[in-house]
């Protein structure tokens, strides 16, 4: 099977049943691998076990942001290519993308009041995602808002990628301004800073939520085909009765 | 495992994920249950019906 082919989306709702149960297999094995070794892990000799939180809340932050830069090729797909299912993707795509962020700040929020003394600060990496949060919120309002498909699709990609300007602003945000939040200790030029001991942990957890949003966007894309299958066929009833003599 | 003076705030956390993430896995699965119903109402009505291809044959 070709790229090209997954274009029909009847053969790719036959990959996804295919897939589907092997992903959510491994996906599970490996959040139950990666929540063992966090529980085991060290405490850190400044944070103590509230270090555990890390091992949420960076997966989640991550996943965050690669969402929305996963939505942000699915919006080109609609612009550029018209390709029909990049609009299905986006559209699958952000209500996960929100529950990460919400995740993120949540969790961020949580290991901030014992090792900042603080719920929330307005500072440049907090409030950026703050920000992603209320675009995601405002792309699934704008799909609700939108009675036909093919503009809904047109608009949400037009602001999918306006929105991708907040990506960098949230990645470099430590780097430019003064900020409560910590620099990149993982991403970074000259590699990890992270002790093995935190590193492994974390990335086994970030591993497993990328597999966790794989599983959840295939379903979510199958669910939306069936939607789009359901609504023309609600067309073709209307049409229908429009035609048979009263 | 001792979790420290801050134990509610790591609890509180990884409950929290749980719920959410477990509530996005609920609510896919409703979703499709639904659409996959919503089809079959749709087959058995005889709309869209072509070509002896049923509008619920899709998995």
């Amino acid at each position: 099977m070709t790229l090209i082919d997954l274009a029909n989306p009847t053969r790719f709702l036959t990959l996804t049943a295919r897939l589907l149960p092997w992903l959510a297999a491994a996906t599970a094995i490996l959040l139950l691998i990666g929540l063992y070794q966090s529980a085991v892990a060290p405490d850190d000799y400044q944070q103590g076990a509230t270090v555990k939180i890390m091992f949420i809340h960076v997966p989640n932050a991550w996943l965050s942001m690669l969402v929305w830069g996963v939505m942000s090729l699915a919006a080109l797909g609609t612009l550029v290519w018209r390709h029909p299912l990049a609009d299905v993707a986006a559209k699958a795509a952000a209500p996960i993308g929100a529950a990460f962020t919400f995740l993120a700040l949540v969790t961020g929020s949580l290991w901030g009041r014992p090792m900042w003394g603080t719920y929330w600060e307005w500072d440049a990496r907090l409030t950026s995602v703050l920000i992603l949060f209320l675009m995601y919120l405002g792309l699934i309002a704008l799909w609700r808002a939108v009675e036909d498909p093919s503009r809904a699709a047109r608009a949400a990609a037009i602001l999918t990628l306006v929105g991708a300007i907040n990506l960098p602003i949230i990645k470099f945000s430590v780097d430019w301004w003064n900020t409560l939040h910590q620099p990149a200790s993982v991403m970074r030029l000259g590699g990890p800073t992270l002790d093995r001991a935190f590193l492994i942990p974390l990335l086994v957890m970030a591993l497993a939520f990328s597999l966790l949003f794989v599983t959840l966007q295939l379903a979510a894309m199958r669910n939306e085909i069936l939607r789009r299958r359901v609504r023309a066929l609600q067309l073709m009833q209307v049409a229908q009765a429009g035609r048979s003599p009263a | 495992m001792s979790l420290g003076p801050y134990a509610s705030f790591i609890v509180t956390s990884y409950l929290l994920v749980t719920v959410v993430v477990m509530t996005l896995i609920a609510w896919i699965a409703i979703d499709y249950r639904r659409q996959k119903q919503r089809l079959r109402e749709f087959d058995a009505s005889g709309v869209g019906r072509r070509s002896g291809r049923s509008a619920a044959d899709l998995r």
